[in-house]
């Protein structure tokens, strides 16, 4: 649902507390509401005090791979000889996820505040904020926000009066879903196509323009504050579940639901409770067939699979999928799942940075053979042809964007096959001409 | 005007947004980091990025202009011809493709008078792209009208929004 909207009682609300409160984009209306103490706090600590107290609340990385985020910062050299960088990966563009827009939106200084507490963790002056190239508004109020910021004394030379510099940046991207992937984007920082790089070296070591840098998920970053006003302990408490998934997740719901929109959770939510109650259940006289619950580069799931799912990183992965970005498509029974696992191929072979093989032919191979499965064309071995070319682009690349590809794909023929078969049998009518 | 009878290049980078690149500038430790930001200006200034324009950003920041073709090229949002007064941009990735994205896309190329994705429309005012995924998909389908972005569009609204900006 669009904010501003009234919490369901099931949300737990922390990061999305002020979503659709317009005060609290100005830095008075920030500071009004508890807004930059956490800064002060931290700016107090030591570099390695922070690191822990973010290790401890069992914070991870909301990007899709979650990652223990403290432990990533304590990758970063202990001693600063150098220049260190934080990049925060504001390039949300992952099929189903639009929750760091809503972060950036209502809460453009949770962000900077986040930032720049991560930023004295890691001792990194520098942070780049890579805001993709189509978020237009976000934008515009994350540089009105720091262009506040600096006014205010938050970021410059001497942030809150610490005697430390903290500086942070906006860099626009400029249209490639690949540059949400690390070393792409620290790439396209530079100057450069965003390509993703080899590693190692990992970023710690050799990031942005060859230097130890730390790349966090908007959402990641603006829960720190959170954890550093109310500590490691209370972040540690909220878990459903498994107690190495903690905290709470935005979950971005779109497809066939009633109410689609984004919504707070604590870690270890049922995702049928997020479906039926948060969300108002498909459209009546409709029924559940499928659900990607991370973001379209995790594995489908199918309706019984989606209802019993819990969503953590741990249950999603029990169920064979992921909790990825967080980006829940629902889809209801009126889905021509092959139509729409070629749209998602199509996505991927739209967006491949062309580096690899596997990836570069690989995608574009697959939606041909899917089109042609789709204007009745196919044959029962093109369901083969498609499962040994998802294995071939799974695991042998340099990102995982090829692997992503596949994963629709292989759980589509899996758990929809019949679809398929209709299609290739003539038992269904085709739906795209000759390609 | 015939093919022979060009205009001399205006550069882009005129003292004051020569200024303005400078201040980016100190943001980096390399000038070649302010590569996107600069082909950000030029579209800004002149809609989209000509191959002259990409020589002229090369020298200003010491790079090669195949260089800078090869990141305008990577980028999809970065123009390589003129595009209609109006560009928009619709998402039909999966999930505003289940939701009725393409009967928008339809009614935009219709309305507009585009005729085709990609081509602009004979009066020059509008050039319809199908993108994928914006990052709204909660609220299917999201267009882009220039650097508006426009929630939750349906074919039956695509008309008024057509008008409000012709």
């Amino acid at each position: 649902m669009g904010f501003p909207h009234k919490p369901h009682p099931k949300e737990t609300v922390v990061l999305s507390q002020y979503f659709g409160d317009a005060d609290a984009r100005s830095y008075a209306g920030w500071v009004q509401r508890g807004g930059y103490e956490a800064l002060k706090k931290s700016l107090a600590m030591t570099p390695v005090a922070v690191q822990d107290i973010v290790k401890a609340s069992g914070l991870r990385g909301r990007g899709g791979a979650g990652f223990p985020t403290g432990l990533k910062w304590s990758f970063m050299p202990k001693e600063r000889t150098r220049t260190h960088y934080l990049c925060c990966n504001a390039d949300e563009s992952e099929p189903g996820t639009f929750k760091d827009r809503e972060i950036m939106r209502w809460t453009p200084h949770a962000l900077i505040e986040g930032c720049a507490i991560a930023q004295h963790a890691i001792q990194a002056e520098i942070c780049y904020i890579y805001i993709r190239g189509e978020f237009t508004e976000p934008l515009r109020i994350m540089e009105k926000a720091i262009a506040e910021a600096y006014q205010n004394g938050v970021l410059g030379a001497n942030a809150m009066g610490s005697g430390k510099r903290i500086d942070q940046f906006i860099h626009r991207g400029a249209g490639a879903y690949i540059c949400g992937e690390e070393t792409a984007l620290m790439n396209s920082i530079e100057g450069k196509r965003g390509n993703p790089r080899i590693r190692p070296p990992f970023p710690a070591a050799a990031g942005v323009f060859g230097l130890p840098t730390t790349i966090n998920n908007v959402e990641t970053l603006a829960a720190v504050p959170h954890i550093i006003n109310r500590g490691a302990d209370w972040y540690k408490s909220l878990y459903l579940s498994n107690p190495k998934s903690t905290g709470t997740k935005l979950i971005s719901v779109s497809g066939h639901v009633q109410r689609p929109g984004n919504y707070e959770i604590t870690m270890g939510f049922p995702l049928k409770d997020l479906i039926y109650d948060l969300c108002g259940g498909v459209k009546p006289g409709r029924t559940l067939k499928a659900c990607i619950p991370g973001g379209s580069s995790v594995p489908i799931l199918n309706k019984e699979e989606s209802e019993s799912c819990i969503l953590d990183y741990e249950g999603t992965v029990a169920k064979g999928t992921m909790l990825g970005s967080g980006g829940a498509i629902v889809f209801d029974d009126t889905t021509d799942m092959v139509y729409q696992v070629m749209r998602l191929a199509k996505f991927y072979a739209h967006e491949s940075c062309a580096q690899c093989t596997q990836c570069r032919e690989g995608t574009a191979w697959t939606v041909r053979i899917l089109q042609r499965i789709l204007a009745g064309e196919g044959t029962i071995q093109d369901l083969d042809l498609l499962l040994d070319l998802a294995d071939q682009m799974t695991g042998k690349t340099i990102c995982v964007l090829s692997d992503s590809c596949a994963a629709p794909v292989v759980t589509g023929i899996k758990k929809f096959r019949g679809e398929f078969e209709a299609y290739i049998k003539g038992a269904r009518k085709p739906v795209m001409a000759t390609v | 005007m015939t093919m022979h009878d060009t205009k001399p290049y205006e550069p882009v980078f005129t003292p004051e947004r020569r200024a303005g690149l400078e201040e980016l500038l100190k943001r980096y430790p390399t000038k070649r980091a302010a590569l996107l930001p600069a082909l950000w200006m030029v579209q800004e200034a002149r809609g989209w990025i000509s191959d002259t324009a990409m020589t002229e950003v090369a020298e200003v920041l010491g790079l090669t202009p195949a260089y800078v073709k090869g990141v305008v090229t990577f980028y999809t949002m970065y123009h390589l011809h003129p595009v209609g007064k109006n560009f928009v941009q619709v998402c039909t990735t999966t999930p505003c493709n289940i939701c009725g994205a393409e009967n928008v896309v339809k009614a935009l190329l219709q309305h507009t008078g585009c005729g085709e994705l990609g081509a602009t429309s004979p009066d020059g005012k509008w050039t319809v792209i199908e993108v994928e995924c914006l990052g709204a998909c909660g609220f299917a389908t999201p267009i882009m009208v220039n650097d508006d972005f426009i929630e939750s569009v349906t074919p039956e609204k695509v008309l008024e929004i057509v008008r409000k900006y012709s």
